[in-house]
Formats: C-alpha cells, sequence, structure tokens
C-alpha cells in the first residue's frame, strides 16, 4: 500500500431522516438510511454498492455527490475533505465528480437543446471562452459517447431513452471529471440498449480514467461492470470484497442469499435456491445486532446481541458476519 | 381447441404522426394449465396484448382486429357485460404496479372478497372467510389482521402477493400476469415466482406471463413467445429457445443480457454484445423484415421482403429468412 489517498475515502457516514412530527410536535422518528458505511474508491476504478430497495444505497450516493448532507462521518477526495465545504467550495469538487441518474427522461431539462444541455457545465466551469470553443467541444463529447454532432441543434425529446442516457453521460463527461456516480444509470433501459450503455461506460473509463461508482440493484450487470462491489443490506455493507472473490466465495448469508435469488436465463441450469423469507425490516426500528438475523438461515441468538464488524477474511474480502468463516 | 387462440391480431392506434402498429398480425394459442411468456422490449405490443385480451384497451384511440377466442367465445365482440363476467372469475389479472393497481380506500379484505362476492354471489362472511384463506394461501403472515388493512400498510412485496390473492380468488382458467415482478427487488421475486409456480399446480390455471426478463422466462415458462415491434418472430418450448434460439433477434437479446458467472476469470473485461441501432418507428410503414436495420445477417432481400413465420424445427417457428431449418421439420 502506498500512502497516497485513494480518489475517494468515506468513512463512517452516517445518513438519518427524520420523520414524521408536525410543525409543533418534536419529531422522535428517524429513518436509519445509511450506518456506518466506510469504503474507497481508486483512480480508475469501478466500485459497485448493490442491494435491494431501502438499503441506502442511492443515499451514499447522494451523499458522496453532497447532493444531501450527511449526518456524521467524512468524506476525502485525493485527501481533502470534501463532507463540510460550502456551495462555493464544492463548486471545484463538482467538476471532478459528476452523477448520472436512473431515468433520463426527467434529467435533461425539455427546453433546452442538446447543445446547451452539453455546454452548461462547460461554461459554469469556465472550460470554454467562445461560442465556437464550446460548439467544438459539444460536438467532440457527443461523439465520444456515440452520437451524432447534428443531435446538438436536437431537443431531449427527440430522443430515444438509451440516446437520452447518452446525452446524460456526455453532459457528465463534460467538465471531465476523476469520477462519475452511476446511479442505476442503466436499469431504465432494454436489454439491447443497456448492452450499449454498459459497453460505452467500460469503454470511457479505459479510455480517460475514470473512476465509477456504479449503483444497481442488478448482480448481473454489477458483476460485469466492477472491480470491487460493496453489497449493502438497510444501510451496513455487509460485505466488500473484489469481483472474483465475491462472486466465487460469498462470504455474507446475505450476498449468498442474492447471488441465489437472481434468476438466470438458462432454463437447464441446476441449482438449489437459498429463497429468503420475509420482508426486509423497517429501517425506522431496525433489528439490535446484525441487520440481517431476521431473515437469516444462520442467525443465533449472538447474531441479535453483538454488531458484527466488517473483518477482513483475507486479500481485502471484508464480510459482516459472526459466522463468515461458514458460510 | 386451446384455451385462448389468438389469431391475426391487430392493434393500431391513431397518432398525430399518423397510425401506430402496436401489434400487427399476432397469433398463438395458450393451452389449459400452461404457462407461456411473451417477451421482448419496451414498445414490442407485449402489454397492449395482454390489454387486449382482457377487454381494457380503449377503442378508440385504438383499433382493434382479429380475434381472441376464449374457450371458443370470440372476446373482441363480447359485450361489456360478458366481459365483466369474465374478468377475475375466468380470467384474472396481476399488473407490474401493484400500488397503483390496488385501491387506497379500500381494505385488503373487501378488494379480494369483491370478485367473490361478484362472481360467485357469496355473502359479506363467506367473501371475508375466502380472503383470509387466499392471503394464508398466498404466504401473508397472520392473514386474519391482514384482511382488514389497507394497501398503504402492506410492503411492496405483500401488495403483490394481495393482488395475486386478488387475482386467483375465483379460480381462473387464465392468469395475465403483465411485469409481475419487475417492481420487486429480487429477493422478493424469488418469492413471488415461486408462489406462482406453486399456485398454478395447485389451482391449474394457465398463466400468460409478459416480462422483458430472459431470467424470469427461463425459471417459469413452458413456452416462449419472442415480440418485435408488435410481430412475433420466433416461438419454442424454453429449452429450444434457449438452447438454439434461431432469430437473429432472439440470439442478440440472449448474448446482450450480463450473465452471473460470465465475466468472471477472464483476464480482461468481457464486452456485451450489442444489438446496434433502436426499435424502428411503428407510425411509419415497414417494408420486409422489421428487424433488418439492425441485424447482423441482413441480406437485400431482407429489406423487401417480410419474412413468413415458418417451423424450423418441431414446435419452433421463427420468422426469418436464413434461420436455419432443422431437416426433418416439415
Amino acid at each position: 500500500m502506498t500512502d497516497a489517498p485513494h480518489l475517494i475515502e468515506v468513512r463512517n457516514l452516517v445518513k438519518r431522516f427524520p420523520i414524521g412530527g408536525g410543525l409543533f410536535s418534536r419529531s422522535h422518528k428517524v429513518v436509519h438510511a445509511v450506518s456506518d458505511v466506510s469504503f474507497h474508491i481508486a483512480r480508475g476504478e469501478t466500485l459497485s454498492l448493490v442491494g435491494e430497495s431501502g438499503c441506502g444505497k442511492s443515499t451514499v450516493g447522494k451523499c458522496l455527490a453532497r447532493l444531501i448532507p450527511l449526518t456524521e462521518g467524512e468524506i476525502t477526495l485525493d485527501g481533502q475533505r470534501i463532507d463540510g465545504l460550502s456551495r462555493s467550495q464544492m463548486k471545484p469538487v463538482r467538476k471532478r465528480l459528476n452523477v448520472v441518474f436512473q431515468d433520463p427522461f426527467s434529467s435533461l431539462n425539455p427546453r433546452m437543446t442538446v447543445e446547451d444541455l452539453v455546454a452548461e457545465p462547460l461554461r459554469s466551469h469556465g472550460m470554454a471562452r467562445t461560442r465556437a470553443e464550446r460548439h467544438a467541444r459539444v460536438g467532440d463529447l457527443l461523439e465520444k459517447v456515440g452520437l451524432a454532432r447534428e443531435a446538438m441543434a436536437r431537443m431531449p425529446h427527440q430522443f430515444s431513452g438509451g440516446q437520452r442516457q447518452r446525452i446524460c453521460i456526455a453532459r457528465a463527461l463534460a467538465s471531465e471529471p476523476d469520477i462519475i456516480i452511476c446511479d442505476e444509470a442503466v436499469s431504465a433501459l432494454d436489454v439491447s440498449v443497456q448492452a450499449q450503455i454498459i459497453n460505452l461506460l467500460m469503454d470511457l473509463q479505459k479510455d480517460l480514467g475514470l473512476a465509477l461508482l456504479f449503483i444497481s440493484h442488478d448482480l448481473a450487470v454489477v458483476e460485469h461492470m466492477s472491480d470491487r462491489i460493496a453489497v449493502m443490506y438497510l444501510g451496513r455493507i455487509m460485505e466488500i470484497a473484489d469481483r472474483e472473490s465475491l462472486f466465487r466465495h460469498p462470504r455474507h448469508p446475505y450476498t449468498r442469499a442474492l447471488l441465489s435469488a437472481v434468476p438466470l436465463p438458462d432454463p437447464e441450469a441446476d441449482r438449489d435456491r437459498a429463497v429468503l423469507t420475509g420482508d426486509v425490516p423497517s429501517p425506522i426500528d431496525p433489528p439490535s445486532g446484525c441487520f440481517f438475523r431476521t431473515r437469516c438461515p444462520m442467525a443465533t441468538d449472538r447474531c441479535a446481541a453483538e454488531v458484527p464488524a466488517l473483518r477482513d477474511m483475507g486479500a481485502g474480502h471484508m464480510s459482516a458476519c459472526h459466522y463468515a468463516e461458514d458460510v | 381447441m386451446a384455451l385462448l387462440e389468438v389469431r391475426d391480431l391487430q392493434i393500431h392506434f391513431r397518432t398525430a404522426t399518423g397510425v401506430n402498429r402496436a401489434v400487427d398480425g399476432l397469433s398463438f394459442d395458450i393451452e389449459a394449465g400452461e404457462a407461456l411468456a411473451v417477451v421482448g422490449e419496451s414498445g414490442c405490443g407485449k402489454s397492449v396484448t395482454s390489454m387486449s385480451i382482457l377487454g381494457l384497451l380503449p377503442t378508440p384511440p385504438g383499433k382493434i382486429a382479429g380475434q381472441i377466442r376464449f374457450r371458443g367465445q370470440n372476446l373482441l365482440n363480447a359485450s361489456e357485460s360478458r366481459m365483466r363476467k369474465l374478468r377475475g372469475a375466468e380470467i384474472g389479472m396481476i399488473f407490474q404496479e401493484p400500488m397503483t393497481s390496488l385501491n387506497p380506500v379500500f381494505t385488503i379484505g373487501q378488494q379480494i372478497g369483491e370478485s367473490v362476492r361478484l362472481h360467485e354471489k357469496a355473502s359479506r362472511a363467506e367473501a371475508r372467510d375466502r380472503a383470509i384463506e387466499m392471503l394464508r394461501l398466498v404466504g401473508i403472515p397472520s392473514p386474519e389482521r391482514r384482511v382488514d388493512e389497507y394497501p398503504h400498510q402492506l410492503s411492496g412485496g405483500m401488495r403483490q402477493r394481495a393482488m395475486i390473492a386478488i387475482a386467483l380468488a375465483c379460480n381462473p382458467a387464465l392468469l395475465v400476469a403483465d411485469e409481475p415482478t419487475t417492481a420487486l427487488d429480487v429477493t422478493i421475486q424469488a418469492q413471488i415466482l415461486d408462489l406462482m409456480q406453486d399456485l398454478r399446480s395447485k389451482v391449474g390455471s394457465a398463466v400468460m406471463l409478459i416480462t422483458h426478463d430472459l431470467g424470469v422466462v427461463a425459471e417459469f415458462a413452458e413456452r416462449v413467445l419472442v415480440m418485435y415491434a408488435g410481430r412475433k418472430v420466433e416461438e419454442a418450448t424454453v429449452r429450444d429457445l434457449f438452447r438454439t434460439p434461431r432469430h437473429p433477434y432472439t440470439q442478440g437479446l440472449l448474448k446482450a443480457v450480463p450473465r452471473l458467472g460470465s465475466s468472471l476469470g477472464a483476464e480482461t473485461s468481457v464486452r456485451l454484445a450489442e444489438i446496434p441501432g433502436r426499435v424502428p418507428d411503428l407510425s411509419k410503414p415497414l417494408r420486409g423484415c422489421a428487424f433488418a436495420d439492425r441485424c447482423p445477417r441482413a441480406q437485400e432481400v431482407c429489406h423487401r421482403i417480410d419474412p413468413a413465420l415458418e417451423t424450423k424445427a418441431a414446435g419452433h417457428l421463427a420468422a426469418c429468412h436464413f434461420a436455419p431449418r432443422e431437416v426433418s421439420a416439415a
């Protein structure tokens, strides 16, 4: 390990949302959206956050992009703390860190042309002074994401979902960021188009040395895209490991259950499914000890009493299970 | 006679830009007790087909031609009161979004009981008992309590279970399920698929499952129908389709899906096979094969002549000029 800081370092991130309570009543209920999450992302690396709805994966992404304030914890970019920065202090950070969301229909202003949409970050970061310079840059960006230069004169509604997502990616690339947060960026797309966008993201990453925080619920896509994966459940990281290690030897019962629940496009696949019973507990009132214990086939009394810490199982494979050795 | 016979179904919508041929000459059968999956991407016409079977497509703006015969009777000529008698009693339905499909101001029990009271003339008390029984059948814990709860009090998975309970309350002969697990998390999806499979064997309903997820198809269905641009391009048993897909579109789809385990062990990252381009605009007349513009095998003839659906192997249909045909096939 070198001493150079990772591109992104998240330490003990906590996000709680107070709920209920009107103007005059003090609310005491909180949603524990993210509890004590730590991870890092190296330059040029893809880290995926996977988990089911409500596991806090998107909240982590939003905290990282400083779209919402965090409750506790530290976030550093290249060693510099960004969690406490003011709006104006955040501006240079925003140039280096961009987000692509799931729904390309609501992320693009329908009244702006594609040229204006893609030129907006260039203008706001002062990256292209003249109109001609911007025009040329926008054309280059569109070509880079597989659209024709001529597309810039058109409006977002004239494009299909996949093409709109390409426009969103061009916009995210405009400020030449170090990292892009993709929040379910391919989830709304049809299979054939999804493959195009996944390939595009992987090509761009290779060419530009981009790091990606890839937030998704689709394990097959995640396996395809990622260098490392963090599995979240109810706001906590259950397991974090590199791709090979996680998919070949999951060391957490939740990861194992998730993997076995994915329907395989192969009717002759022979596998025994560990179908989890019950629902995810409420994040307002999470269970004591291990959050997964209410659905875990391996749970014992110890799991109700003690919160399992993330432990290194060797070669950076971390699992938050008391019985990780036996999984 | 199959339970459901669809013959040369045409569903057209008049739009500002022209006539949109959402479904263009679709024919298929569903046998009693069978699980048929209809797959395809957005806009291929799979959902409008299911809506037309249920008589839920407003006409106009829609224009439906062809035949949809249920137990030999053409539903397209059926009166609204006849359709009301069929829906919920003989043809059940499950939609993708359980929150918008359930009525927020009635309890779960009232909504399950509604169809029982309507179709079987059951009393209020009988309907409530049936509702509790159905909730137990679909695996909702403490059904005696849940029966009096409202949809917002249930989780997404439980709401979908409640939807299934409503759909199956009158033991329908056919269950039309439009993306029933798409909005659910994988662990809940696995529960719901297991439940649907289990109930299918208990109740004996035929299921028409509409989905875009090839994994769900492989796990659930017996036969598959692949749609593209409003047309059927391939039909086969699940096993044959996944083993030897014959239409280039199906082949492309199967290669474009990232699969668990497929990219492990590779030194460099594996590229997914893309299907270039996009779905044709259905409001413009199509000449030749609808897939020709995106097809790696397209020849000049593909842009001119629309390929007919042909039997390429026993029980395996494909609409492609160049799909290989097995020697033994007629």
